[in-house]
């Protein structure tokens, strides 16, 4: 394996797991929020998170590129915060993924926590919970299972994420160069042996990353029994 | 200032409102007694602190103000405890687990024994278990004893027994009418069963479509005419007796009503102690005179303080025994030919099956 792939795969592993980390921190206020909450306001919110799911990821590509750009309030204020432009950069890819895989962990959450019987929530609250204790000490162990499910996705399916890369990352080794471009660059360049790796290493990944979390919801599938 | 102070309006879904303002006592249990639909659970909720009341509310209880114009102390802060009709144990914890979740989270620490609590709840052997393992009324137990272990200052129940077959809701209702003895610990209970309500309560909150009927002593609630209680087919009376004597030859142990003597199946207790016993309007018949022959026992001297006011078939009449009170159901027809008039000295005859010991004592 040469170092452009090694340092493909390590850049991948990275972004997939800064994203699944800060998915995890925005998705789970955001799913219990929508989990209890009914109306236009939280239905309209419902549908941009879930967006990503039908959009062409060129599509958000182009807006966050617009976005990022350095002439945009947000491009001025990234050069300023940091001295270097966001367009293109390892930390335009992580906001670029942690929208585009929104929905993969908030709709696990969120029919995770709608299982959550209230009644629950009521009795910890009468037992002396505060509302972040009756969080963390029911809510939590009750959906355990889906906290699995909801960063397993979100990790895998920022790993096989491309369009949105290829629209505000671009093709820059070492970083912005993830593994699904690096063998769109190979395929493009007709060096077949490398896609192959490649190709290959993302579909074993991605098989054995989803048969795991299948096999394990059909021999433990857990339910609140309400 | 002692007692649990309750101005309550809030309005439900469909309509649905619920407004009362009363004083209960802040001790013994309080039964909250209605049918289906009249509010109880809504009310429960409110003194939770579960439901938003409307302004002008003043919940109270002794001299903590838990909700008034001002402020509305949260849930968790209240110090009450609750029992489910569902129990709500938490499914991802063991019963030992549930029981140290209230432990740990108890708002006063001291004077709390979790053995003790376990043993009179009788949870000894149910500790590691898994709570779906557990049968409705261990369930129920469990739950009890979690929220007791919350250290509350009162307790609410709202038809916590309901789901139960017959034997293991008056395991508990024994258990709980022990805890109430010794915890001291003031009880909202709320039941539309009679039955339980008469076992149980010392205190009778009467709601109906939201609205509050009346409240009193069960006592002397049930032993009135005019109440909502009496109207129903199974009207009782019910009394304090103390166990005077034990005639094991026959079977039979004795009671003192004021004086006067009661015969009933035989009892386990020890004399001199004091008991409630309840007696069916229906199984207590009239006569002027003492019949010198009959087969039952129970032939008491009352008089009469009341007669029901009605074009029934069939009505009530109050009867004095001593300072308590019987309720007898007869025919119109019979009290016109008897002449019944209020102050007439007569006798009672009770059959004496139609006594009824609180099953807290059956066993």
């Amino acid at each position: 394996m040469s170092n452009a792939e090694l340092d493909a795969i390590y850049l991948t592993v990275a972004l997939a797991s800064i994203t699944t980390v800060l998915l995890l921190i925005v998705g789970t206020p955001l799913a219990w929020w929508l989990s209890r909450r009914r109306g236009n306001v939280p239905a309209l919110l419902e549908a941009v998170v879930a967006m990503p799911l039908i959009l062409p990821p060129t599509v958000l590509g182009f807006y966050l590129l617009l976005l990022f750009a350095p002439n945009t309030f947000l491009g001025q204020f990234w050069q300023e915060l940091t001295g270097s432009q966001l367009a293109f950069s390892f930390s335009a890819l992580v906001i670029g993924s942690v929208i585009y895989s929104l929905p993969f962990v908030v709709q696990p959450l969120q029919s995770a926590f709608e299982r959550i019987p209230y009644g629950l929530l009521q009795a910890a609250a009468t037992l002396g919970a505060r509302p972040l204790d009756q969080f963390c000490s029911v809510v939590l162990p009750l959906s355990r299972r889906s906290f699995i499910t909801a960063a397993s996705l979100g990790f895998a399916h920022t790993v096989g994420e491309f369009g949105v890369v290829l629209m505000i990352g671009g093709n820059i080794p070492g970083e912005t160069q993830v593994l699904s471009i690096a063998l769109y660059d190979s395929v493009e360049s007709l060096r077949f042996t490398e896609a192959h790796r490649l190709a290959g290493a993302l579909v074993i990944f991605s098989l054995g990353l989803l048969f795991l979390l299948y096999r394990r919801d059909r021999q433990n599938g857990w339910r609140v029994r309400t | 200032m002692s007692g649990l102070t309750l101005n309550i309006k809030c309005s439900g879904s469909r309509g649905f409102s619920l407004e009362l303002d009363c004083e209960t006592p802040a001790s013994g249990i309080t039964a909250i007694y209605g049918p289906s639909g009249s509010g109880k659970s809504t009310l429960l909720d409110c003194v939770a602190g579960l439901r938003l009341t409307e302004p002008g509310s003043v919940i109270r209880l002794n001299n903590q103000t838990w909700q008034d114009e001002n402020r509305a102390t949260p849930v968790w802060q209240r110090g009450i405890g609750y029992v489910f009709q569902d129990a709500r144990l938490f499914p991802h914890l063991n019963v030992q687990q549930n029981l140290d979740y209230a432990l740990t989270r108890r708002l006063r620490s001291g004077d709390v024994d979790l053995n003790q609590i376990v043993t009179w709840l009788e949870l000894d052997d149910l500790l590691p278990r898994s709570t779906d393992t557990l049968s409705a009324g261990q369930k129920q137990r469990v739950a009890i004893g979690r929220a007791l272990l919350s250290t509350p200052q009162l307790l609410l129940l709202d038809e916590p027994f309901a789901n139960l077959d017959h034997t293991a809701r008056q395991q508990c209702l024994r258990c709980l009418k022990r805890l109430s003895e010794e915890l001291q610990l003031p009880m909202l209970y709320v039941s539309h069963d009679i039955e339980e309500v008469s076992q149980l309560a010392d205190h009778l909150v009467l709601l109906e479509q939201g609205r509050l009927i009346e409240q009193g002593s069960l006592l002397a609630l049930c032993g009135r005419l005019n109440t909502r209680l009496s109207h129903e087919e199974q009207a009782a009376a019910i009394l304090t007796a103390t166990v005077a004597q034990h005639d094991a030859g026959y079977g039979l142990s004795e009671l003192t009503v004021d004086g006067h003597t009661l015969l009933v199946n035989h009892l386990p207790h020890g004399l001199g102690q004091s008991r409630r016993i309840r007696i069916p309007a229906k199984d207590v018949s009239v006569c002027l005179h003492r019949p010198l022959d009959s087969s039952i026992l129970n032939i008491l001297p009352v008089s009469v303080v009341e007669i029901e006011d009605t074009n029934a078939a069939r009505l009530l009449v109050r009867l004095s025994l001593g300072s308590q009170y019987l309720l007898a159901r007869i025919t119109r027809k019979s009290c016109v030919e008897l002449g019944l008039c209020i102050g007439d000295k007569i006798y009672a005859q009770i059959k004496s099956t139609a006594l009824l010991m609180e099953t807290t004592d059956a066993a």
